[in-house]
């Protein structure tokens, strides 16, 4: 069968099962725009390049399949750079099709040319330049192939328009057929290094599990959970791992890092072991390396063999897939007779979620004190900890005489939507309010720019959620600064009917550089003022065919969120007026120890 | 400068990898990006024409060693990296140069790149371009003396690198110092297999 390859490629897309692809046509990928209008692939078109890569993160976050963007050449490819520098960062399977120009025309700066894989070379896992229409299906089953498997990531395969019309012999080809002699994923640990971790952990007295990111794109989140129960050992959840384990279990300690709770944070500082599953010991987590968990022996599982040792030297260093290594490291538990049948693995264990820290670390087995009895003290101190800084905020009735405070928007946005609502946020103080009140009881329910920090990713990443999960009730909880760099995607929601729901957190500023400016730069602010009525964001969602609602004094917060949640056919937008000198605590300042965390001003010595 | 072999800072790196348009982008811009320091670097077809070899000399002050090869290995067409140490490497360069060589000092120059078993590529009328190959510090030597006569262009080629023979007589494994330190076992060519 002859196809031109520009239908070789839509057929391969097809082929990799893709339900729905976000792009924006022009020049160099033409030729492929025309087999989509007979393809059953769902084209979700944006208004911005930027917005097709991040809609795709967004997608792939809450599927865990990869997500699709298409785009052509020069400044389209230029403006799809941010998406795969955050999804290179953040570990997001993306597979990003750009338009080239015609192979005659590559390198004479032709109309719309840009050295896309030169550019991109940096920021995809891997990226091709197709120069023969023969290597298309090839090349697309290997970018999904890299895409998804080992450590993911985006990668990127450029186009050239002569490529695209010319003709081929359609083929697909095996899984023996792909050329990539290079590529060779670890999945399962070393059998030694798993034991020696499992013996380290039944030894531990002060043990955390480190969980980061790894986990939920291992599928890991039920394996966590038995090894906490297991063992008695609490559990921290980085900024990328946020629903990996319910902040409702007794075991979860929260997020760590410079904005995380101070138990998280102490406990990793005071702890024995530390147990890294998918985390890279990134600065925001760790502060001063120096000074960071100092007491700590390290095991450090992770599928990227590279984070091993890069910021920490690991005392176990495993490389494997986390899901697979927590199994594995269960077995070898279970082999040093710690108590807990692996069957429970199926059932994913039914303790109630609101028994105290520590309790009855295996339910219903007998030898449950094991743990127990060992951790005792740790969990007290643990307990204690928690008691004695837990998040707070001013929830006096004057608190709001300058607006609301966010975290009572965010709470009152958690209490009044279903539990399983997907969070999306972008980057700055909103994100880290977002993180810390919400409560995270489901994986794949967090959705958010980490590594990169992308301001602007909210709202076209909650799109794409929403596209990926049209089951569930997507919010983005975005500032007003973030929202301004990427809110036009909001046009496309509405004209492709997906009616995700918008909460700025509007305190006519860019809060979190305004924080810092306060309190490391004498209160000198510079360029963070932006207004809280230009633009008016009411009548701006209006114009985007969104309902638009303004919510200034508390008791409005309630009624609006309700409306809000009541509409399903279009998006809705709530601009929230909130208290622009609220900050962000507990903090750790950049390049400072753990040790010197900040804690609200409320809690600090002589407020109490 | 301290004589190669006994410099502690520098590590050759035999990278195996495919023999496709912009490999060496890849490889030259992940050490930029990420920081590392290449001393050398030689690139070149190896005996399977999938694939190329590249011979990297790498600044292990500029990073850990560990960091540099595990970025390398996620390299999706780096197929295998051999770790060589100086002291158990054989490795060769080639250095070409023009040399000033008036009638006065031709003789000398002549019988110099005779004692370092080099070769007069091209004559001129007051200069000569000479080849001369071998250990880099060999080279080192040479550009030393030479540089008195007057250096008008030099080049050096970078170095290549293989693993030192095993010399026990009955041909028992090697001690492990003695062997060349394979990072990736998925090497596709018979040469590079370990032992």
């Amino acid at each position: 069968m002859k196809l031109t390859g520009a239908q070789a490629l839509i057929k391969s897309l097809e082929m990799q099962e893709v339900e729905v692809m976000f792009g924006l046509p022009g020049g160099a990928i033409l030729p492929v725009y025309d087999p989509i209008i007979d393809s059953s692939i769902r084209h979700v078109l944006v208004r911005h390049e930027q917005g097709a890569g991040h809609m795709a993160e967004g997608y792939a976050h809450v599927t865990g399949r990869p997500g699709v963007a298409m785009v052509t050449s020069g400044p389209a490819a230029t403006n799809i750079v941010t998406p795969l520098a955050d999804a290179y960062m953040d570990s997001i399977p993306l597979v990003v099709v750009t338009g080239q120009v015609a192979t005659s025309l590559i390198g004479t700066d032709g109309f719309q040319e840009s050295d896309t894989t030169g550019i991109t070379m940096g920021i995809t896992k891997h990226n091709w330049l197709v120069t023969d229409a023969a290597d298309i299906p090839r090349v697309v089953a290997e970018a999904f192939h890299v895409a998804t498997t080992g450590r993911p990531g985006p990668v990127l395969i450029d186009l050239p328009k002569d490529v695209s019309n010319a003709e081929m012999e359609w083929y697909w080809p095996g899984p023996d057929e792909l050329d990539l002699p290079g590529y060779h994923p670890v999945l399962e640990g070393d059998p030694a290094a798993v034991k020696k971790a499992a013996e380290l952990l039944l030894a531990a007295e002060r043990p955390v599990i480190y969980a980061g990111g790894g986990v939920l794109k291992a599928r890991g989140a039920d394996a966590l959970r038995e090894l906490a129960e297991r063992t008695g050992a609490p559990v921290v959840t980085t900024l990328m791992a946020r629903g990996a384990f319910p902040d409702s279990h007794p075991l979860c300690l929260g997020m760590p890092g410079m904005h995380g709770n101070y138990t998280a944070v102490m406990a990793m500082q005071r702890a024995d072991l530390l147990l890294a599953l998918g985390s890279r010991f990134d600065d925001r987590v760790t502060g001063k390396v120096d000074a960071f968990a100092p007491e700590a022996t390290v095991v450090h599982v992770d599928i990227d063999p590279a984070e091993l040792n890069k910021i920490r030297r690991a005392d176990v260093a495993i490389a494997g897939d986390c899901r697979v290594v927590t199994e594995a490291l269960l077995d070898a538990l279970g082999s040093l007779g710690l108590p807990g049948s692996p069957s429970s693995r199926a059932t994913g264990g039914g303790r109630p979620v609101d028994a105290p820290l520590g309790a009855e670390a295996v339910a219903g087995t007998p030898a449950a004190s094991l743990p127990r009895s060992r951790l005792a003290a740790w969990h007290a101190q643990l307990s204690e900890w928690q008691e004695r800084y837990p998040l707070v905020y001013d929830r006096s009735p004057e608190a709001s005489a300058n607006g609301l405070k966010p975290q009572f928007v965010l709470e009152s946005l958690r209490d009044a939507t279903p539990e399983d609502t997907i969070v999306v946020s972008g980057v700055g103080q909103h994100q880290m309010f977002a993180s810390q009140w919400w409560r995270f009881d489901h994986p794949y329910t967090w959705v958010n720019s980490g590594g990169l920090g992308t301001m602007g990713f909210a709202v076209p990443a909650s799109i794409g959620a929403k596209v990926g999960r049209p089951d569930r009730m997507v919010w983005a909880v975005d500032g007003d600064g973030c929202f301004q760099m990427t809110a036009q995607e909001l046009v496309t929601a509405s004209a492709e009917r997906i009616p995700v729901k918008v909460a700025i957190l509007n305190n006519a500023y860019l809060g979190m550089v305004r924080q810092w400016q306060e309190m490391f730069y004498e209160e000198r602010y510079s360029e963070v003022y932006l207004s809280p009525d230009l633009p008016d964001y009411v009548r701006w969602a209006e114009a985007m065919g969104c309902v638009g609602l303004r919510v200034e004094s508390p008791d409005e917060v309630g009624p609006a969120i309700d409306k809000a949640n009541d509409i399903d056919d279009r998006p809705v937008v709530i601009d929230f007026r909130t208290d622009a000198f609220e900050k962000v605590f507990p903090m750790v300042p950049a390049g400072a120890s753990n040790d010197d965390i900040v804690v609200d001003p409320s809690q600090r010595e002589g407020s109490r | 400068m301290p004589a190669f072999g006994t410099d502690k800072r520098h590590h050759t790196l035999t990278v195996l990898v495919e023999n496709k348009a912009g490999v060496l982008a890849r490889v030259a811009g992940l050490f930029s990006r990420r920081g590392y320091n290449i001393y050398s670097l030689a690139v070149a077809p190896s005996d399977d024409a999938r694939f190329s070899r590249i011979t990297i000399v790498v600044d292990v002050e500029s990073a850990p060693l560990e960091q540099v090869v595990k970025q390398l290995d996620k390299l999706v067409p780096v197929v295998s990296i051999t770790e060589l140490d100086p002291v158990n490497a054989r490795e060769r360069e080639l250095l070409l140069a023009t040399i000033e060589a008036g009638e006065a000092e031709r003789g000398q120059v002549i019988q110099l790149v005779g004692v370092f078993e080099g070769k007069i590529v091209d004559v001129g009328a007051d200069r000569l371009t000479v080849m001369v190959a071998g250990a880099p510090a060999k080279l080192d030597d040479f550009e030393d003396l030479v540089r008195g006569y007057g250096i008008v262009e030099l080049q050096r080629t970078g170095r290549v690198a293989l693993p030192k023979l095993d010399r026990s007589a009955a041909r028992m494994p090697a001690s492990p110092g003695g062997r060349p330190r394979v990072l990736d076992d998925h090497d596709p060519t018979q040469s590079e297999k370990a032992g």
